[in-house]
């Protein structure tokens, strides 16, 4: 007579198959949304469709979905980071200053990457050493690196980058897919398996959820968190290669409001603001989604501040949409 | 007599668990109902039926003579349904007169808030539940007793004519809680009717008319307190006899596993040292805020002590932090399962790996399959009731969660184990399967230390027992010597009479 459910023995692993909770996810809501998008697109503008088109259309999304991959990890354990677009800003500086001293293409990458390294580890050094909130640190650190690129810039730009750099925002490594389209697919490869196939992802997770718990279980949070700071940084100086190369020149000003557009990205993805839970192929779809909708009004010649207003109603309508749901759910089940 | 409240054939099931099936329950006035069950028996399903949080699937809520339906918290309160919680909900910086009229504190002719109503009226129920207390002050200023008395006042702020105390005693001082039982019998003579939920008997016998004792989410029994034996309502919650004898058993001690040595902290605690034995059972006891959690964490790295010296199988080792003290073979069962323990939030078999994944995963990637098969090893060890292993940890009750925690631990197959008030707050069977299975632990060789505020756990439990005192060692005893009195004085630092005194 003993209920089967409550018996003691042979629990079993998972009481639902993979397929039942890919189609109950979040990311299978984004891929209606992107679909959506997708179709009304290739309705409204004859030109969405070519290759080339879409090809360009990548342009506007993968810088700042680089950042996003490990935004998306930070915000997981919890943490924010809001210095990336200065952090950007700094790293691009420092490549047009290194350019006025005679440095070549691959000691301006050494540069732009490791700026962005250094400004990870005064984040990461500042949370985890010091034991400060991380939203005060980089609200901190974000006026104080776009400050050092306005002492050094003023209203000046700087340009005359060799010609080789350009490749890394202009060039094409095979067909339509652009050397920065590659790096984004490989990155989201790269961070999916970071987060979801090893123990260092595993620790995110654990410590977004309950640090304390995680810290007496043997993880080490100030080592993972230091490590998720390096990594922001880090692409933030990839991303800031690619922007620069793709400008061609340097203002203070480059990259002005990027961070919200990287978290707006990472929270349309799925991941909970609040840290514990998100995947990565959610911010690769939110990613397509952004730049879709981007292009696609740009094709069709709408304003950019129309567009933003866009990504807002979106970033609040996907996030009720599921609530409604809900309540809808029990109101009509009464 | 009429039930002011009955509840019949009530199911609620939750995906792959059945919480309740077909249960009834009647609460008459001017009576104390004691609902009885282990931990994760269904009490706190029926409880947040009771009060309009969880729909029931099926069965009929009656208020009287009629048919009634709680679809919100709202509806059931004012159905004259009200509930103390174990943890209480309220607000550290409104005021104590704020706190218990919140959402219907009296209003003026403007609508505004009347002040001074609201103030008369908070001390008036102050005084009825007990507590002299100025109603102006913040609550933050309150300990977590006199809070207790506040939600105790906001419960009587609603005319209830249903009182629901869910442990209600848990926080509270020995006179508190006498305060508490003459406020028990003046709501029965006003004719409420009380549901009363403990784990505590003694408190059962001594206020409570009625019983009603739930097992694995159906009901077992009931009837009147004066009609049954404390055994009677043990053996109805586990389904069988529990001996009241600690299941202790004889292990030849080993050679010294863990030695400490010089042991200090600036604030906490000061010249600690011991020795560990294989097989051994060593219980620390002592008054809450003796030192023995903050130096069972500084041995395992979380806090750094100033000065001190640790040797493991004769090894001097260096904990800087927890990992190394997991890979050296020392771990440590935290007290605050919620906090320090169990990972709300994740699911039950990432919970019991995590300390683990050194071992189950291969070169820094996970090995789900690996992750699984030991989760499953453990939990059936420790005999956790779930519906599947990547359920979150925070959908089982507390004696599971507890019963995750401890096979985490275990999980990482260590040579020390230090438990932290192991059995706190987790009803007799699970109590019951803790002990047995530490002393089956020590009989297979493992080293434990048992933290303990329980006199008859450390006694039943321990083969020595050391004494922690105002961050100490105040005295030491073995397992032959042991009385509660001997402990008592030990921790309280009162001198033992002087002994050979004519008689």
């Amino acid at each position: 007579m003993a209920d089967a459910q409550l018996s003691p023995r042979n629990i079993p692993d998972r009481l639902q198959g993979r397929g039942a909770r890919l189609l109950k996810s979040w990311e299978a809501l984004l891929v209606i949304v992107a679909m959506a998008i997708f179709l009304g697109n290739s309705l409204a503008s004859p030109y969405f469709l070519d290759p080339w088109n879409l090809s360009d259309a990548t342009f506007n999304f993968t810088e700042k979905a680089m950042i996003a991959f490990a935004m998306a990890l930070v915000i997981i354990s919890g943490e924010i980071d809001l210095s990336v677009a200065s952090i950007i800003a700094l790293a691009s500086t420092a490549m047009g200053y290194a350019v006025q001293l005679g440095f070549d293409t691959p000691a301006l990458v050494a540069v732009g990457l490791g700026v962005g390294l250094l400004c990870g580890a005064v984040n990461g050094l500042l949370i985890t050493g010091l034991g400060l909130p991380s939203i005060v640190v980089t609200i901190g650190t974000m006026s104080l690196f776009r400050g050092l690129a306005f002492i050094v810039l003023g209203d000046q730009a700087f340009t005359g980058y060799p010609s080789s750099f350009s490749w890394f925002g202009q060039g094409y490594v095979w067909w339509v897919f652009s050397f920065e389209f590659t790096l984004f697919l490989l990155l989201a490869v790269i961070y999916g398996v970071l987060l979801h196939k090893t123990n260092f992802g595993r620790a995110v997770y654990a410590i977004g959820n309950n640090q304390t718990a995680a810290l007496f279980s043997g993880v080490r949070v100030g080592r993972v968190k230091f490590i998720l700071f390096l990594m922001t940084g880090l692409m933030a100086g990839l991303a800031s290669v690619c922007l620069t190369s793709r400008l061609g020149s340097t203002r203070p000003s480059i990259a002005l409001g990027w961070e919200l557009e990287v978290v707006t990205m990472v929270v349309l993805g799925g991941v909970s603001i609040l840290g514990g839970s998100g995947t990565i192929p959610g911010v690769v779809l939110a990613a397509l989604i952004m730049g879709m909708v981007t292009f696609g009004f740009g094709l069709l010649n709408v304003p950019g501040i129309v567009m933003s207003i866009f990504i807002g109603l979106l970033l609040i309508s996907v996030i009720a949409l599921p609530i409604l749901w809900q309540h809808a759910r029990r109101h009509f089940a009464h | 007599m009429k039930p002011a409240i009955a509840l019949e054939g009530i199911s609620k099931s939750f995906p792959g668990v059945r919480a309740l099936s077909d249960v009834s329950l009647a609460l008459y006035p001017g009576s104390v109902t004691a609902l009885i069950g282990e931990n994760g028996a269904g009490k706190s399903t029926l409880v947040k039926i009771l009060t309009g949080i969880y729909q029931p699937d099926a069965g009929v809520i009656r208020v009287g003579d009629t048919e009634a339906t709680f679809p919100t918290a709202l509806a059931a309160a004012r159905a004259g349904v009200t509930a103390i919680h174990q943890e209480t909900v309220l607000f550290d910086e409104l005021s104590v007169a704020e706190n218990i009229f919140l959402g219907h504190a009296p209003r003026n002719r403007f609508g505004l808030i009347d002040w001074k109503k609201l103030n008369a009226d908070a001390a008036a129920l102050l005084q009825r539940a007990g507590a002299n207390l100025d109603p102006t002050i913040r609550l933050r200023d309150l300990g977590i007793a006199r809070k207790h008395l506040v939600a105790i006042a906001r419960a009587l702020s609603v005319d209830a004519g249903v009182v629901i105390m869910d442990e209600p005693t848990a926080a509270l001082s020995h006179k508190e809680i006498h305060e508490l039982y003459a406020l028990i019998e003046r709501l029965k003579a006003e004719g409420k009717a009380i549901l009363f939920i403990s784990h505590k008997f003694d408190e059962i016998f001594r206020i409570a008319d009625r019983y009603t004792v739930f097992r694995d989410g159906t009901m077992v029994g009931e009837g009147l307190i004066a009609d049954v034996g404390q055994d009677d309502l043990v053996r109805m919650m586990v389904g069988r006899a529990v001996g009241t004898v600690y299941p202790k058993k004889l292990v030849e001690i080993g050679e010294p596993v863990l030695t400490v040595s010089g042991y200090r902290h600036p604030t906490e605690f000061e010249d600690i040292n011991f020795e560990l034995r294989r097989g051994e059972i060593l219980g620390f006891y002592g008054l809450v805020g003796a030192g023995r959690s903050e130096f069972m964490q500084s041995l395992i790295g979380i806090t750094r002590p100033s000065a001190g010296a640790v040797k493991l199988d004769g090894k001097v080792l260096v904990i800087r932090n927890p990992a190394e003290a997991i890979r050296a073979g020392i771990v440590y069962v935290p007290e605050e399962r919620g906090r320090q323990g169990a990972i709300i939030g994740m699911p039950i078999f990432q919970n019991i790996t995590l300390p683990s994944l050194s071992h189950t995963s291969r070169s820094g990637f996970l090995r789900l399959a690996n992750e699984f098969a030991l989760a499953r090893e453990y939990t059936s060890r420790l005999d956790l009731r779930a519906a599947s292993l990547d359920q979150d940890v925070g959908t089982l009750s507390g004696g599971n969660q507890q019963k995750v925690v401890i096979a985490k631990w275990l999980a990482t197959k260590p040579k020390v184990i230090i438990l932290d008030e192991p059995t706190k707050g987790i009803d007799i069977g699970s109590k019951a399967a803790v002990h047995a299975f530490m002393s089956e632990l020590a009989a297979q060789g493992l080293s434990v230390i048992m933290v303990s505020s329980e006199i008859p756990e450390i006694i039943g439990m321990s083969d020595r027992v050391i004494v922690m005192r105002e961050g100490r060692i105040a005295a030491r005893f073995e397992r032959s010597e042991l009385t509660a009195e001997k402990l008592v004085r030990a921790a309280a630092g009162i001198e033992a009479p002087p002994e050979g005194r004519a008689a």
